[in-house]
This record gives structure tokens, C-alpha cells and sequence, in this order.
């Protein structure tokens, strides 16, 4: 019921919107609940196990009960909180969890059984036969339970992760945040304000109290514009942050288009904000505690500061005939305001002798043991010193005290610690470096106390930054809270709730204690208490009292559970922020990539590169028949290949040969400047890391090359060698993979390609296997190699990657003028096979250099990374597994990678493997199915028949062990 | 997480790789025996306090660092560049 | 003579979003120079007679008539402009980058915040004043920063110049469209 006057809404605007398919309206400035309640809808929810009815019981994130799916499709949104989600035209909400409406729920019969249904009753009683699990008790149960459903589509949102910095992070802009914010915005600092709401003030907009000799929404506004007229604040609304993390980070969630009708297609929904400050001020404010009496959730009960709010921030009463039941002065607050808008109070129900008097009747000594009212609240029954009463109201505000929101003091391990005089827990100072608590989350309540904390606080976090508080004389405010004691539990008839989210109940927590489960974490788990989406906001402080009851213990004694991040649930979509496509990883592109897709070439990932995977001709329809075409045409013509993505290192100073000599396996000091040689890195446990050729161009001036997928990681373990174990070595070096484009010629007619781009020809003699020099090509600077990973007469030239497409197009048309053309990922794989030349399929990190085969290359007459490790007896032993070739003894079926080998006459069992597979390959050249593996002594058994199984393609051939290398052994070829 | 670069002043977590113990930088003659090389590969001791390890910032400034952390709190205390401490 | 043709990979970047603008920078030769060690004194006399600037310290970069030297990470600085000296390259490694590098300049209010949506660093005036360079993350790119008097100039490897353009772009939109949201009533 809306009411004339009051609150903060703009009525000469209607936004219409739907609730469950009917068309109702509110005003800008409502939440959904607090339009939902304007339009006379109390019954917004069911409970996730009974199924009970519920409305809405808070006017902040910590509601427990107005869930709802917000929107439609594929951008429907679960579980958004209706005291959080701010209307909008059009806005599009469904209630959750029934079946098959709201208030035709048949899952209500949940709640008949509920004297079975108690906690602990799934785990006793599903427990047999077994299979029903799985079948029967899960998938119903599943029906039955839960909160919203998932939408199966993409998330088209756009969702957005961003990176703060400032001096001070003030968290919740109420009269504490308010005031820190202003203290330290008047010094200099730079100051985050984020608060939850879409608008500062906190609990200042929603009390009729009076700030500076204004009313307290007034003395808002003017702070805020004060504090927007300081380049150093910035006012963050709508964010909540959500966790405080190690070195002064705080998690921050901004709802930044949840609020509006239509979205620009550009503007994310929301943004993750990873906020690094040097101090923090907690000024989240308190949460009110309910009171577990009978029957305490029905539609109609709420806290008594949410019913104040929504009264006097949004101009709208859930009723008309309103009860309080407190065991503080802030119920007789809330008959005052209730009264003030011109509603009954019913009645005041307080358990002190002497509560203050009113204007309406107060029942001292007294209690509420039950309620009425099936879809929402009809009835009170209270018990007082005069006797039963019954009381007719739609509406009963209830406060149990309050609780300070010191969830995020807890984020770094840090437990709260319990103050007795306001019978609270209370965040531990320095629980969180940086962090100071203020105000409410300090367990001040009043406001002139909140302001002075403010000010406080912002002196501490100032400290730390070395600044010195500016003056600011206190406004005048408010400063009783009003005394209090506090009520936990009203013994009776009926169930009463904890956790109203997760349907836990007092008789639940004392079942826990009965079963043997009496510590708080124990508790928390056999009933689930504070283990939904609200992770108990409103309801741990009160399980803990119940539960130190129950066990005789102190509160104090009896402790919390952890808060853990995030202190209210974030979308997963925006925790994904800026992962999606590119984000997800860098795309590195070759100088020939326009040209490769152009040609209609599939491209494969090999680590972040794009490579081409082959180029298909007319006519073929399957990669292989382009994969064996140029494998073939490089064995018989030439082919030309992209090999730019090849890590590419050049090493200066006077002290590489020896830096080499310390990072290679092999040899390299002694190397002549204009040859190439090959080499092998092993890591210092000796296992092989990667393999590569290394130029000398000159004297003091050498390039490495390194696999594709490992250059990053050899970068940074060449940079770890040299800073790590020679930092006076005079060498210095730099990736220079991205400045050069390089493409393999390869094949008997590579010469004559090469000499059609040469501004100079050359011959083999003058450039002889593995030299390398400085040619010419088009007037520019290039680097030629003779080196081959085909087992063809090859080389490699290098231009300046501004001009490789230019020069890929180029060769590409010279080579189909010798009857040859590009080759992609699959030949080169092919082509390397045949050669038993490895890659990281084959160094795949528990392979040694005595495994490959290249325990020769193990120098014996320097040190180097490794060698200590590689002499041990066990990575040299006779019985490891040794690299090998296999020849498929079938036509027809292939090899596979990842087969593992067999005697022939063994069962193809664990027990009885020998080796494994780790290429495989077609060879057109052989025209035999052809593959790499390690076999157990594998070098003394070739000629020897294998049987290969692979169960899960379901391959089960026999092969012949060979020599790894398939063709050309002597390499007369490629020399 | 920050962690203090001695280059490039406090910087995220995600610009740096970790290596492990700081003992990394102590490594042993190539003729040292295999009990002292078993020993530096693969015996760490396991502090529950103090630590010193190695991590690289490698999307940052290139340098490989000793950063002393507190492994209870996750406390950084200070960073320095490893070449200071290493080796010939 | 063979004839090649160079191609840029940022060649005509020029986007606007909102006030923000993204476009190519030519940078001319980029050459990688690191000294020694021992010979940073020297290379800083090198460089000081040939361009008339000093080797950077950590985080900072000079200019003259010459060109810029950028300091681009542990004892490495990027020459922009001149060719290097015969005398630079006897004490410092000296490697020709220029083809290495594209360079894009983000200028434009609220050039800062579009930035903050893919690196970590703190891009505050205070901390990253004009003349600062950086080595740090666009989103999972690795790039150098330099902080320009109207908003920055990054740096990054030429093959994941795309890659870069497309989550800037996208920055740039989101910070764009913030700017259209309607205000609240003060």
C-alpha cells in the first residue's frame, strides 16, 4: 500500500512492470520489493525445503526470502534479491521454487512432513538400497529443493573486469562512511566511497532523525555534493565489495546496468572491481537479528528497521494493522513512524517489565508464541504478565538487536571477538591490516556516535598514510540508541526459524547437539545453517546463541563459523569478466595468416600461434589427401612453410659461447661464427627441456631458436640462469620471435626458389648444412639458414616482418613454378616423423637425453643445467623406455598416439606394458603406417613384433620395433 | 597480492611466477655427490612462518627476485633482485 | 630485383569511442639496447654524445631532438629514432626491433579508466605522471605503457597487435557507453 507523502520516489513517473505475469506499476526509486509491496503483494517467494510461503523480511542485500528471476530467455537472471533489484520499466520478475504457481504450491506437502524432515534426514534416511540414490530419491529431491533455475543458453551480457587504485577505500556510505570519506577527502587523500545502494545515506535516508539541525536526507545530499566537488573522492554507488584480500586488495562488485530499461549495447551489466588501496574503513553498518519465536515466517513478519524503511524511504506499508515484538526501544521507534504515516499499531509486544509507553498498547512481560495467517500473517498470539492475547495485524516488526556487518574484518582468517556490554560480535581490530572498523560494523549504533566513529576511523587509516586528520567539527545527530537487551528464543508450540533460506529451525540446531554435532562448524554442516546463497547474514549470530544453549556453553566460548568472500553472491559471468575470445588468451597471428586463410587453409592453435594446418586443393575432400599431396611435393619438388612462430633469441656480449655452454647439454663456445648447431636443453633435475639450433652470426652475436610452444619457457629459464647463477656474465639477450618472418624452403628444388628472391644467388657449397649468414633480399637486411626439419635440402630465410607477407607471397609463387607449394602443420608433422626428428611430443618432460637417444650430446668437459642430475644410475638405466620407431604391420590400421605397447602374445593390461606411443603418422613416402614411441630397452629390440593397443579409440594392431629414423639415415638429403 | 618489484614499485600478483625456495640460488658443484644434489633438488623444508623464494616477473620487468613472505599471513616483507645475491 | 612490399600490422588504426581515441604511432627504428654489466656508465656517455640522453633509470624515459630512449625493463632500454652509434653498440647489446614493436596511442578523457579495464597498474597521475614507462598486462597481452601528456602510447609485440587492438577497443566502448548513463538527481 503506497503512502501519500513519504519517501524518496518519484511519483510523477509510473514504471510498469510484472510480477508472475501480472501487470503492475511502481515509481523510480523503488526495489521490486518495495513495489511489490506498494501493489499489495506480500507472498513473493517459497521456501527452498517446506515449500512455506514466504515475503519479504529485509530492505537490504540480506534479504533471505524475495528471490526472484529477473528477465527472460537467455538473460533471465536466479536468485536476484527483490530488496536489491531496483525497478525498472518493463521489468520482467517471476517468484521461484513451486510448482505449479506461487500460492498453488504441491510442494507445500514438503511441509506436512516436516516432523521427518529435519536435518540429518536425507543422510539417514536415502541411504537405502543403494541404487535408488541415483534413480529415484536424487532427481526427485532435486524437483522438489532448490532456489531459481539456470538458463541452459550463453550469457549475452556484457559483463566487465576493471582495476582501481586510491589511498583509502571507505566501504558503505551511512553516517560513518559518510563522515570518514569527508575527514579524509579534506585531506588530500584519494578516496574510494563504494556503497551498495544507488544512492549514499545508508540508514540516514530511511530514519526520520534530524543531522546538523536538518533532516538527516538533507545533510546527505549536501555531504555529497561536497564530497563530489573533491577531485580526490570518488563516489562508487551500487557496489558492493565483496572480499578483502592480501596486500590491501578488496573485491568490488558494481552493478552498473541491472537498474535500467533499455541498455546501451555497449554498457556491461556489471563490473568486478579489484580495488588496491593502502587503508580500508569497514563502515558496512548492521544487520538486524530476528527473534525465533513459533512460527516466525509467515508473509508480514519483518525486521522492524526494514518496515522503517520501506515506510520512509519508499513511501509504502505492507499493512495496515502493524504489531512490534522487540526487546529494545527501536520497536517503539518504528510504532512511531507507523503511526506518523497513519497506520494502527496494533500493539507493542516487549519482554521488559517497564518498556517506554506510546500511544498504542504496550504488552510488558510479554511474548509472541504463535501466528496466524496461511499466504501471510492474520494473527498474533501473545503471552504476556496479564495473560494470552490474540492480536488482529497484517504486519509485525520484529527486532532482536543488531549485529555489526563485519564479514569483510573476517576475510583474512581473523575471527570477530565478542562484546558482552552489547551482547554482539564485533570486528577484532587489525583482523585485516589497514582495515578500521566504524560506526555500526563497530557496534556504535547511534548516529552522532556513527559520525564520530566516521571521523575516528579516518584519523587511524590517515595515520597510515602518513597524513595528519584535518578539523571538522561533528554535526549535531542523534546520539541514544535507545537501551536493549537481547532475545534469541521463544520456547512454544511450533516451528522457529534460523536460517528462513535454508529452512533450519531451532528444533534443527538442538537435533545437531542431540546427534553429537555441538561445535559451531559441525552444527553448521548437519544443518545446513548459513549455507545458502546469504550464507546466514541474518541468522549465524542467532544458530550460535541457540547452539551455546544447547551445549551450556558461553557465545563467546562457543565461536563463529568463517566468513569467506564473496560477502554477497557475485554472477559467475563476472567473475569470467574479459575471458571470452581474445581475452582468453592472446592471439599471436603469422606475417602469412591473411594469406593461409585466404588459401582456405584450417588453422590450428600451437600455444597461443595460429598456424595453418594444410592447404586444400581442388578436389580434396579430406585433410589427408592434402597432408600426403604436400608431404609429397616436398620429398619431391619444394614446399614452402611459415616458421616465424619458432622462438626466435638473439644473444650479444663476449661472454654467450660460455653462457651457452652452461645452458645447453652440448657444446657451443667453440662453434664458428657462420655455422648452426644443434642442441638440447635439459632442466637441473636432467630431464630433456627443449631442443634447438643456435647460430653464431658473428662473434659476439648469436640467435637461438626454440620450439614454438616452449619459448616463453625457455626465455624465462635463460633469464633465470644468467640473473640466477651467472649475473656477471658479460651477455645480454632479447626475444626477437615478433621482428623476423621466417619461412622454410624444403625440398630438391629448394636452391632454385631461394635464388629467385636472392637479390645475390647462392649456391649449396657456399651455404653447406647448418651454416647460416647475411643475404640480401629485395635491397632489405636478411638472415639465411641451412638447416632442415624434413629431412630435404632446406633452408630458412629471414626477412624484417613487415615485408613477410610480402615475401610468403612471393616464394609461394616461385615454388608453384617448380612444381611446389606451401605445406601446413600436418606435412611438417609427417615430414618429421618420417625423419624421427622430435618435438615436445617426444620431449614431454620425463624424457632424458639417454632416452631420445642423445646421450652422446652430453658434454663431459663443462658443467651445464642438468648434468649432475642426468649422470644418476636411474635415468640412464638399460630398462627405461627408449625412443623407438614402429611400423604398423597393417595397411589399413593406423598407429595411435597415446597406444601403448605389448608383447604380442600379452594381454593388453597394465601388468604388461612395455611402452607407449607419442606420433603416429601416414607415411605416403613409405606408404606404411608409421609412429614414435618409447619401448622398455627399446634401442636392442628392433625387428621385434609388438602388439599396440589403444582402448580408447579402440585400436589393437601389430607392429615391427624399428630405428626412429624411418628414411634416409645417413641424411645424404638434407647435406 | 603485491609483491615489492626493486624496478618497478608494488605490483599484482598476476605479473610474476613463482619458482619455489630461494635455495635455488645456492646450487652445488657439478662434482658436489649425489646426497648434496638429492638435497638441493628435492628436499624443502616447509616453513610456517618466514619464507624466502624466487619469482620471476615476467610479465613486468624481466628480473627474477627473492621475496620474503610470511607463509601464516601471506605478509610480503621485502623483494630483492636475485642477481644480488647470486652467484660468480 | 625481388620487390617487397612492407605492411604494418596496425596500418590506419584509427577508432574513436566516445572521447576516446585509438590510433597507430609510427615509431620509426626501435633498437633494443642493454649494457653490460659494468659498462652502464659508459653506455650512458655513448648515448649522451650521439643523442644527447642518458640511459634511463627504472620506470623512466628521455627525450631530445634526437628521439626517446624508453626504459623497457631489467637493465634495457627501446631507442626510438636514431640509429645507434658505433660507440653505443661497443658497450651495450644493441638488436633491431623495429619490427617487433606496434605502438598505439589511447588519448582522450577518461583514457586512464579505459586502460584500468585490462592492466593492473596504477595509471594515478601521482604514481604514473607523464614520462613514465611501464612493462606490465593488457589483459593477457604483455605490453610497455608510457604515460603521454593527453593519455598514453603502448607498446606490444607485433603478432598480438590484434589482439591488444580488440580488448582496448573494447575498453574504450565500455568506458564510452558509462558516459551515457543517466545521472542520478543530486
Amino acid at each position: 500500500m503506497r503512502l501519500p507523502n513519504r519517501g524518496r520516489i518519484d511519483r510523477s513517473v509510473s514504471l510498469p512492470f510484472s510480477f508472475d505475469g501480472r501487470l503492475l506499476t511502481g515509481h523510480p526509486g523503488d526495489t521490486l520489493a518495495s513495489a511489490l509491496l506498494a501493489n499489495g503483494i506480500r507472498l513473493m517467494g517459497r521456501s527452498f525445503k517446506y515449500h512455506r510461503p514466504r515475503g519479504v523480511m529485509t530492505a537490504g542485500s540480506e534479504e533471505p526470502n524475495a528471490l526472484m528471476e529477473i528477465g527472460s530467455g537467455a538473460t533471465m537472471v536466479p536468485n536476484v534479491r527483490a530488496t536489491v533489484q531496483e525497478l525498472y520499466e518493463g521489468l520482467e520478475a517471476h517468484s521461484q521454487n513451486h510448482w505449479p504457481s506461487l500460492s498453488a504450491d504441491l510442494l507445500a506437502l514438503n511441509d506436512l512432513f516436516a516432523p521427518f524432515l529435519g536435518a540429518g534426514f536425507y543422510y539417514k534416511t536415502f541411504m537405502w538400497p543403494r541404487s535408488f540414490w541415483e534413480r529415484l530419491y536424487e532427481p526427485a529431491i532435486r524437483h522438489a529443493a532448490g532456489l531459481g533455475r539456470l538458463t541452459t543458453d550463453p550469457d549475452p551480457a556484457r559483463h566487465e573486469k576493471a582495476f582501481a587504485h586510491c589511498d583509502l577505500l571507505v566501504i558503505g556510505a551511512g553516517p560513518a562512511g559518510l563522515s570518514a570519506a569527508l575527514v579524509a577527502g579534506k585531506a588530500g587523500a584519494d578516496v574510494i566511497l563504494a556503497d551498495e545502494s544507488n544512492e549514499p545515506g545508508g540508514r540516514l535516508l530511511t530514519e526520520q532523525e534530524y543531522v546538523d539541525g536538518e533532516p538527516a536526507a538533507r545533510w546527505v545530499a549536501a555531504t555529497r555534493a561536497r564530497l563530489a566537488q573533491m577531485d580526490n573522492v570518488r563516489i562508487m554507488p551500487r557496489t558492493t565489495v565483496t572480499g578483502a584480500y592480501d596486500g590491501g586488495v578488496y573485491g568490488a562488485h558494481e552493478r552498473v546496468s541491472e537498474h535500467l530499461a533499455a541498455r546501451p549495447r555497449d554498457l556491461p551489466l556489471d563490473c568486478f572491481w579489484r580495488i588496491t588501496t593502502r587503508a580500508a574503513v569497514l563502515a558496512t553498518g548492521a544487520i538486524e537479528r530476528p527473534i525465533a519465536f513459533p512460527e516466525n515466517d509467515r508473509p508480514g513478519i519483518m525486521m522492524a528497521g526494514a518496515l522503517r524503511s520501506y515506510v520512509n524511504r519508499y513511501g509504502v506499508s505492507p499493512g495496515r494493522k502493524v504489531a512490534l515484538f522487540a526487546y529494545n526501544d527501536d520497536a517503539h521507534r518504528t510504532a512511531r513512524d507507523m503511526q506518523d504515516a497513519g497506520m494502527e499499531v496494533a500493539g507493542v509486544i516487549d519482554p521488559r517489565s517497564e518498556p517506554p509507553e506510546g500511544d498504542y498498547p504496550v504488552f510488558s512481560e510479554a511474548r509472541v508464541v504463535a501466528t496466524r495467517g496461511r499466504h501471510g500473517l492474520r494473527q498474533v498470539q501473545v503471552q504476556s504478565k496479564g495473560g494470552a492475547t490474540s492480536i488482529a495485524a497484517d504486519v509485525l516488526a520484529v527486532s532482536g538487536g543488531w549485529n555489526p556487518s563485519l564479514h569483510l574484518s573476517c576475510h583474512m582468517g581473523g575471527r570477530p571477538q565478542w562484546n558482552e556490554t552489547i551482547e554482539a560480535f564485533v570486528p577484532r581490530p587489525g583482523a585485516v591490516p589497514g582495515l578500521v572498523a566504524a560506526g555500526a560494523a563497530n557496534g556504535v549504533y547511534d548516529t552522532a556516535g556513527c559520525l564520530a566513529e566516521g571521523k575516528r576511523a579516518a584519523g587511524e587509516a590517515l595515520a597510515i598514510l602518513g597524513v595528519t586528520a584535518p578539523d571538522w567539527v561533528l554535526p549535531e545527530a542523534e546520539s541514544d540508541a535507545g537501551s536493549g537487551r537481547t532475545l534469541w528464543l521463544v520456547e512454544g508450540k511450533g516451528r522457529a526459524w534460523l536460517d528462513f533460506q535454508n529452512d533450519v529451525t531451532t528444533k534443527d540446531v538442538k537435533g545437531a547437539v542431540q546427534e553429537g554435532y555441538d561445535g559451531v562448524e559441525y552444527m553448521k554442516r548437519y544443518t545446513t545453517q548459513g549455507m545458502a546463497p546469504d550464507q546466514g547474514k541474518n541468522s549465524n549470530v542467532n544458530a550460535l546463541a541457540i547452539l551455546a544453549d544447547a551445549t551450556g556453553r558461553s557465545i563467546a566460548a562457543t565461536g563463529t563459523t568463517i566468513y569467506r568472500p564473496p560477502y554477497a553472491p557475485l554472477p559467475i559471468g563476472v567473475l569470467g569478466a574479459g575471458a571470452q575470445s581474445k581475452g582468453f588468451a592472446p592471439e599471436r597471428l603469422t606475417p602469412s595468416h591473411a594469406a593461409c586463410l585466404a588459401r582456405g587453409a584450417p588453422m590450428v592453435e600451437a600455444g597461443l600461434w595460429y598456424r595453418p594446418s594444410y592447404f586444400p586443393a581442388p578436389g580434396e575432400t579430406t585433410w589427408r589427401e592434402s597432408c600426403d599431396r604436400e608431404v609429397r611435393m616436398v620429398r619431391g619438388a619444394v614446399g614452402i612453410c611459415d616458421v616465424s612462430t619458432l622462438g626466435k633469441i638473439e644473444l650479444q656480449g663476449p661472454d654467450v659461447g660460455l653462457f651457452l655452454d652452461f645452458v645447453y647439454a652440448n657444446g657451443f663456445s667453440k662453434l664458428k661464427p657462420g655455422r648452426v648447431r644443434y642442441g638440447i636443453m635439459l632442466r637441473e633435475d636432467g630431464h630433456v627441456m627443449d631442443d634447438g639450433t643456435t647460430a653464431r652470426l658473428s662473434e659476439n652475436h648469436w640467435v637461438m631458436t626454440t620450439t614454438t610452444a616452449a619459448a616463453g619457457q625457455v626465455m624465462a629459464h635463460l633469464e633465470m640462469v644468467q640473473q640466477c647463477f651467472l649475473p656477471r656474465a658479460r651477455v645480454r639477450f632479447t626475444s626477437t620471435t615478433d621482428s623476423w618472418a621466417q619461412f622454410a624452403i624444403a625440398g630438391p628444388r629448394a636452391l632454385d626458389v631461394l635464388n629467385t628472391v636472392l637479390d645475390s644467388p647462392t649456391s649449396a657449397e657456399r651455404v653447406p648444412f647448418m651454416a647460416c649468414g647475411a643475404v640480401r633480399v629485395g635491397g632489405m637486411e636478411a638472415r639465411l639458414f641451412r638447416i632442415s626439419f624434413s629431412g630435404e635440402l632446406a633452408f630458412e630465410l629471414a626477412v624484417p616482418t613487415r615485408v613477410g607477407a610480402s615475401l610468403w607471397r612471393l616464394l609461394l609463387a616461385q615454388a608453384e613454378g617448380f612444381g611446389g607449394g606451401p605445406y601446413g602443420m600436418e606435412a611438417l608433422n609427417v615430414l618429421r616423423i618420417e625423419k624421427g626428428f622430435l618435438t615436445h611430443a617426444e620431449m614431454h618432460g620425463r624424457t632424458t637425453a639417454f632416452d631420445l637417444g642423445l646421450q652422446n650430446m652430453l658434454s663431459r668437459r663443462k658443467d651445464f643445467i642438468g648434468k649432475a642430475a642426468s649422470t644418476r644410475p636411474g635415468l640412464r638405466d638399460e630398462g627405461r623406455e627408449q625412443l623407438v620407431g614402429l611400423v604398423s604391420r597393417s595397411r589399413e590400421t593406423g598407429l595411435s598416439a597415446g597406444a601403448h605397447l605389448f608383447a604380442a602374445d600379452a594381454a593388453p593390461e597394465r601388468l604388461n606394458d612395455q611402452g607407449y606411443v607419442t606420433s603416429s603418422a601416414w607415411s605416403p613416402t613409405l606408404e606404411r603406417h608409421i609412429a614414435l614411441g618409447f619401448l622398455r630397452n627399446g634401442r636392442a629390440r628392433h625387428g621385434e613384433r609388438l602388439r599396440l593397443v589403444d582402448h580408447l579409440r579402440g585400436v589393437d594392431v601389430n607392429c615391427e620395433v624399428c630405428d626412429p629414423v624411418f628414411l634416409d639415415p645417413e641424411g645424404g638429403r638434407m647435406r | 597480492m603485491l609483491i615489492p618489484c626493486p624496478l618497478c614499485g608494488a605490483r599484482e600478483l598476476r605479473e610474476f611466477t613463482p619458482k619455489g625456495s630461494a635455495v635455488t640460488l645456492h646450487r652445488p658443484g657439478e662434482d658436489a655427490g649425489p646426497e648434496v644434489w638429492h638435497d638441493y633438488l628435492h628436499l624443502r623444508d616447509n616453513p610456517a612462518g618466514p619464507s624466502r623464494e624466487l619469482w620471476w616477473h615476467g610479465a613486468g620487468c624481466g628480473a627474477w627476485l627473492v621475496v620474503e613472505r610470511n607463509t601464516l599471513t601471506h605478509e610480503v616483507t621485502g623483494a630483492h633482485l636475485a642477481e644480488e645475491e647470486a652467484g660468480p | 630485383m625481388t620487390v617487397l612490399t612492407p605492411q604494418g600490422p596496425l596500418e590506419g588504426l584509427d577508432l574513436h569511442h566516445g572521447n576516446l581515441k585509438l590510433s597507430a604511432v609510427a615509431l620509426g627504428r626501435v633498437s633494443w639496447i642493454a649494457p653490460y654489466p659494468g659498462t652502464e656508465t659508459a653506455l650512458s656517455h655513448a648515448l649522451q654524445a650521439a643523442c644527447s640522453m642518458s640511459f634511463p633509470g627504472p620506470g623512466e624515459s628521455r627525450e631530445s631532438t634526437a628521439g626517446r630512449i624508453l626504459w623497457s625493463g631489467r637493465a634495457q632500454a627501446l631507442l626510438i629514432g636514431p640509429q645507434p652509434s658505433a660507440a653505443i653498440e661497443k658497450c651495450a647489446a644493441v638488436v633491431d626491433q623495429t619490427d617487433g614493436w606496434a605502438a598505439m596511442r589511447l588519448t582522450g578523457y577518461g583514457a586512464a579508466r579505459a586502460l584500468a579495464r585490462l592492466t593492473p597498474l596504477d595509471l594515478r597521475p601521482s604514481h604514473f605522471s607523464r614520462g613514465r614507462t611501464a612493462r606490465s598486462l593488457l589483459g593477457q597481452v604483455p605490453g610497455l605503457i608510457i604515460a603521454n601528456e593527453d593519455g598514453f602510447e603502448i607498446l606490444v609485440m607485433c603478432s598480438m597487435a590484434e589482439t591488444a587492438r580488440h580488448e582496448i577497443e573494447n575498453a574504450m566502448r565500455s568506458v564510452a557507453a558509462r558516459e551515457d548513463i543517466p545521472k542520478e538527481p543530486a
